[in-house]
């Protein structure tokens, strides 16, 4: 494969559709500018601040283009939150739709097809493939984004945590817990 | 189409397997292979569903085989052939074989800050939504050869409209160069039981994001 690609990028780069400084450009945003630590810091701000976690819930795009965290945020970025009684869980059974602008690229997991068939018929199935087990009361929404709207988890804020500055909850925030294939982390787990 | 792509509720494909700390990219083909897609994305040679219906096409075998960018890689060949931008002599020959196309822009990377992140597929509405929230509806039987985005789990069945997501760009015609053709989106809610009969798990609820032409008033 990796011939196969360098010809294609030499064809298209020769044909002068494409500027190799563009392409590594776009590498460098994915791999240390876009990322899960960007979904993280919203969840946090939405932890600590009541107004903003109303605002996200009410409209994902504005409220996170609005932190100044991201230049641009896609249309219909929705955000839906967890609660004792309601675990919500993201997939994309057609390809691999994902919120890039607060998450990043999507891990291999959540395009194979083991992830696309099970999360809407046995999503404690895919949850225990996890190493997550919820209680038997909780109800259980999953979203199959086949559309271009988006949509980011907002998990439980872990009991214990209260006094905890904005920066410090980041810590609890994991990507799978925004995906909905894991809870945050419990204070025990951060140093 | 009915392809192997609409995975949504097919047994035996085994268990999902995370990896530890996993890298963006695991290969640096993968690397320059992403940014060449969305270069060309860029470039306004294809649009999003445009692409997925390429990948959608490979045979089932090659899509079950071959990994996400491997399938990506294969779409895109298939595309550009397709649209006449480079033929797979000259991918052979690893090297331009005839000057290029003239394509609407270029993609430098001062620009790239601006755009990795999704384009917009909002568009204004051409009539008033059909169906408001909390409205019954089914979902329609269809079985179209082409690109469609109501994924099979989800056809005639009854749910409920939760939301009204505004007017986007309708997958199904612009996916065969038939336009954009903007349509309502609806969030539709199922629930487990009538999607998976009594095997579903009791509270189990899923939802859909469906443009107006897949629903009808149930």
């Amino acid at each position: 494969m990796q011939l196969r690609v360098r010809a294609l990028e030499t064809v298209l780069t020769e044909k002068g559709y494409v500027d190799p400084a563009a392409l590594d450009a776009i590498i460098e945003a994915y791999e240390t500018k876009v990322g899960p630590h960007i979904g993280a810091r919203v969840v946090a701000k939405a932890w600590s601040d009541p107004s903003f976690k109303r605002a996200l819930l009410d409209d994902a795009t504005k409220a996170v283009l609005a932190l100044g965290l991201v230049n641009r945020v896609g249309d219909h970025l929705i955000a839906v939150e967890n609660t004792p009684k309601l675990h919500n869980m993201i997939v994309c059974t057609l390809c691999s739709c994902y919120p890039w602008e607060v998450l990043g690229l999507p891990p291999v997991w959540y395009k194979s097809a083991p992830y696309r068939s099970r999360a809407v018929n046995d999503p404690r199935g895919v949850l225990a493939d996890f190493g997550v087990t919820l209680p038997a009361d909780s109800a259980i929404r999953v979203w199959d984004s086949t559309a271009e709207t988006r949509f980011i988890v907002l998990p439980m804020r872990p009991k214990g945590t209260e006094g905890w500055s904005e920066e410090k909850l980041t810590s609890l925030v994991t990507r799978d817990s925004m995906i909905g294939t894991g809870l945050a982390k419990q204070p025990g787990e951060v140093a | 189409m009915d392809g192997v792509h609409d995975m949504g509720g097919m047994h035996g494909f085994g268990k999902v397997s995370p990896e530890k700390n996993e890298p963006v990219f695991h290969q640096d083909w993968e690397r320059r292979l992403y940014a060449l897609y969305r270069a060309m994305s860029y470039a306004g040679v294809w649009c999003i569903d445009q692409a997925r219906f390429a990948r959608e096409q490979l045979p089932p075998e090659v899509y079950l085989a071959s990994s996400y960018y491997r399938k990506w890689e294969l779409g895109m060949e298939k595309q550009l052939a397709e649209l006449g931008l480079a033929g797979t002599d000259e991918l052979t020959a690893g090297r331009a074989l005839r000057p290029g196309e003239s394509l609407k822009r270029k993609l430098t990377a001062a620009e790239v800050a601006n755009t990795v992140t999704r384009g917009s597929f909002a568009r204004p509405a051409q009539k008033p939504a059909r169906f408001k929230p909390g409205d019954r509806v089914r979902t329609k039987n269809i079985h179209p050869k082409t690109h469609t985005r109501l994924p099979r789990y989800a056809r005639d069945k009854v749910g409920v409209v939760e939301a009204l997501r505004g007017c986007h760009v309708f997958p199904d015609t612009v996916a065969i160069g038939k336009g954009e053709d903007p349509q309502w989106l609806y969030t539709v809610l199922f629930d487990g039981r009538e999607l998976w009969g009594d095997s579903a798990e009791p509270s189990l609820k899923v939802s859909i994001e469906a443009f107006e032409p897949y629903l009808e008033p149930a």
